[in-house]
């Protein structure tokens, strides 16, 4: 609560300092780009033609990209989310972080910094997705405003999921732990209608599929993309997401006051 | 103690009463009182573990105490830390900078965390990095630096916003014989300005040359304080040493209980308190035992006699 009229020029220099670190070292972007193309590959060109094969009842134009490329944008967010919850758990055993807590800032932007940056890297990432995804023959019908909806999505995605992995990253005591929680997020989309509809699947799995977080976003940003109206799946999307976002917020904003990890 | 270094009470800029914190079950202070004059070096001494980093942190508003309570310019640490915040600068026994950015990129964080004017920022940066000998290596990564140079960027980040009062916590622990001058000299320099540092070290050498005050902590309580001229006057250590010519010192030794042998095999050092009449005695000793002594020195008790005296902690320093 310290200095609430510097929120915004706070974080604006720790999203400074979170870019630069970037930049320092690419290969971490670089392969937070590549996870998510070699997944759109791999789904499209290894198992592509048995899942397009058993997916006849659901509408679809092309070939199976148009199906996955909206859960391979959702994946690519998980995938820039546990890569800041790792880079904030290894920050905060700097030094610099204890530096920070003697000024007079606003407190969450050493958290909100980072998550601005990792909203950044999200929509940088689903970019490259879409890019190699038409590449691949993805052919979207999004009209303009469609567009600025999916990026708006993409963003709000980002947010929730990275001040999750915040927390994650401030509760896990070592970078490996931060890592296995954000595997959570990570894997969830694999139980949702990411790569095949929710019908398909077993009946308890497709309750737990068709409740969960990720099926709304999906189905919002396929809706999007292919120019077919999404019903209310774009407030449950923006409903899930805010509410991780303020849950996540809350909770990391916590674990940060809650003081050093280190005693002594 | 120190009300009466000056001759009039100097006005305080940190005042502690009755601090206690334990980390599970264990207390690290234990009700410890602390007065911090303005404008003036006071040293933190103790042994490992008499609660020194422990009193840095709860000052710095990084720890709340289970007890007690602490002003720094008046300003109480636990319900108004963010104005405290405003006005001190720490450099902690941690490296706090930033690894990954460069000198000039980490002195400008601290310009944009500070929110100083740009044009304020523009002058400061390279004044510091010249100040501190860093302007041959502003460009670099700090991850490059020496143990030396990271500790002055440290120092050179928390001077950015103009604190009023700095802590350090064992600014010189690991630096070379040449940092540590360089370092005290800018300590000097900095009081000379008006700003009140308190720093904690384990070298009471260090304490001696640069402190204007010491306090002495055990087991997370005060046991002295003053000046080091005025503890120096508590400790009943101080020694004369003598020399002997060939072969006198076993003859000598036996004329003074409790006398210790050098390693140079010639020299005898006798425990005294430094005072005339103590030394006449000894003199008089070997006077009438006709001993051939080649050179005497008397040596007043220093801090680690002091320290020694008062903790029953014997110090890397002691007992030359």
């Amino acid at each position: 609560m310290t200095a609430p009229a510097f929120a915004v020029s706070d974080t604006a220099t720790m999203f400074r300092r979170d870019l630069k670190h970037a930049l320092r070292f690419p290969m971490v972007m670089i392969s937070g780009f590549l996870t998510p193309v070699v997944l759109l590959l791999l789904f499209d060109g290894v198992f592509g033609r048995t899942l397009r094969a058993g997916l006849h009842g659901a509408a679809l134009g092309g070939g199976y990209v148009d199906y996955v490329v909206p859960g391979v944008l959702v994946m690519a967010a998980g995938g820039v989310a546990e890569a800041t919850a790792i880079s904030i758990n290894t920050d905060m055993s700097e030094g610099i972080i204890a530096r920070f807590r003697t000024m007079a800032i606003w407190r969450p932007a050493v958290l909100a910094g980072p998550v601005a940056g990792s909203v950044a890297r999200t929509v940088l990432t689903g970019a490259a997705v879409l890019a190699v995804g038409i590449g691949l023959g993805f052919g979207p019908h999004a009209t303009m405003l469609g567009w600025l909806a999916v990026v708006g999505l993409l963003a709000l995605l980002g947010l929730a999921l990275s001040w999750l992995t915040v927390a994650f990253g401030l509760l896990a005591k070592t970078p490996a732990g931060a890592n296995s929680l954000s595997l959570i997020p990570l894997f969830l989309p694999f139980v949702s209608s990411a790569f095949v509809p929710t019908g398909t699947m077993p009946a308890g799995v497709r309750s737990f599929a068709e409740y969960e977080p990720f099926t709304p976003v999906i189905d919002a940003l396929r809706g999007l993309l292919t120019g077919v109206p999404i019903g209310s799946d774009g407030l449950q999307a923006i409903a899930w997401c805010a509410g991780i976002a303020v849950a996540g917020f809350w909770w990391a904003a916590r674990l940060y006051n809650r003081g050093p990890r280190t005693a002594g | 103690m120190s009300e009466h270094t000056s001759g009039s009470a100097p006005r305080l800029a940190i005042e502690a009463r009755g601090l206690a914190r334990s980390f599970g079950g264990q207390a690290a202070l234990d009700g410890l009182d602390l007065r911090v004059p303005e404008g003036a070096v006071t040293a933190l001494i103790g042994p490992n573990g008499s609660g020194k980093t422990t009193t840095i942190r709860i000052l710095s508003t990084l720890l709340a105490p289970d007890s007690g309570t602490a002003t720094v310019l008046g300003h109480d640490v636990g319900t108004e830390a963010p104005t405290v915040r405003g006005l001190i600068g720490v450099t902690g026994q941690f490296s706090a900078v930033d690894q990954l950015l460069t000198g000039r990129e980490n002195l400008a964080l601290m310009a944009d965390l500070h929110h100083l004017p740009r044009a304020v920022a523009r002058q400061r940066i390279p004044d510091l990095l010249e100040r501190f000998e860093l302007a041959a290596a502003a460009n670099r990564p700090a991850m490059t630096y020496s143990g030396g140079m990271r500790r002055r960027l440290d120092l050179a980040m928390t001077l950015m916003g103009e604190p009023r009062i700095v802590f350090l916590d064992e600014p010189t622990t690991g630096l070379d014989p040449r940092g540590r001058l360089v370092l005290w000299r800018i300590v000097r320099g900095l009081v000379a300005t008006g700003v009140t540092v308190l720093l904690t070290t384990q070298y009471l050498e260090e304490a001696d040359r640069l402190a204007d005050h010491v306090t002495l902590i055990d087991h997370g309580r005060r046991v002295a304080e003053g000046t080091p001229a005025q503890l120096k006057q508590r400790a009943p250590g101080g020694r004369v040493r003598l020399r002997f010519a060939e072969g006198a010192l076993a003859a000598a030794s036996r004329l003074f209980d409790g006398a210790e042998q050098a390693e140079d095999g010639q020299t005898l050092i006798l425990a005294s308190d430094g005072s005339v009449s103590s030394l006449r005695r000894v003199l008089d000793t070997l006077a009438v035992h006709q001993l051939p002594v080649e050179s005497l020195s008397a040596e007043p008790p220093d801090l680690d006699d002091v320290f020694f005296a008062l903790t029953g902690v014997v110090t890397e320093g002691a007992g030359r």
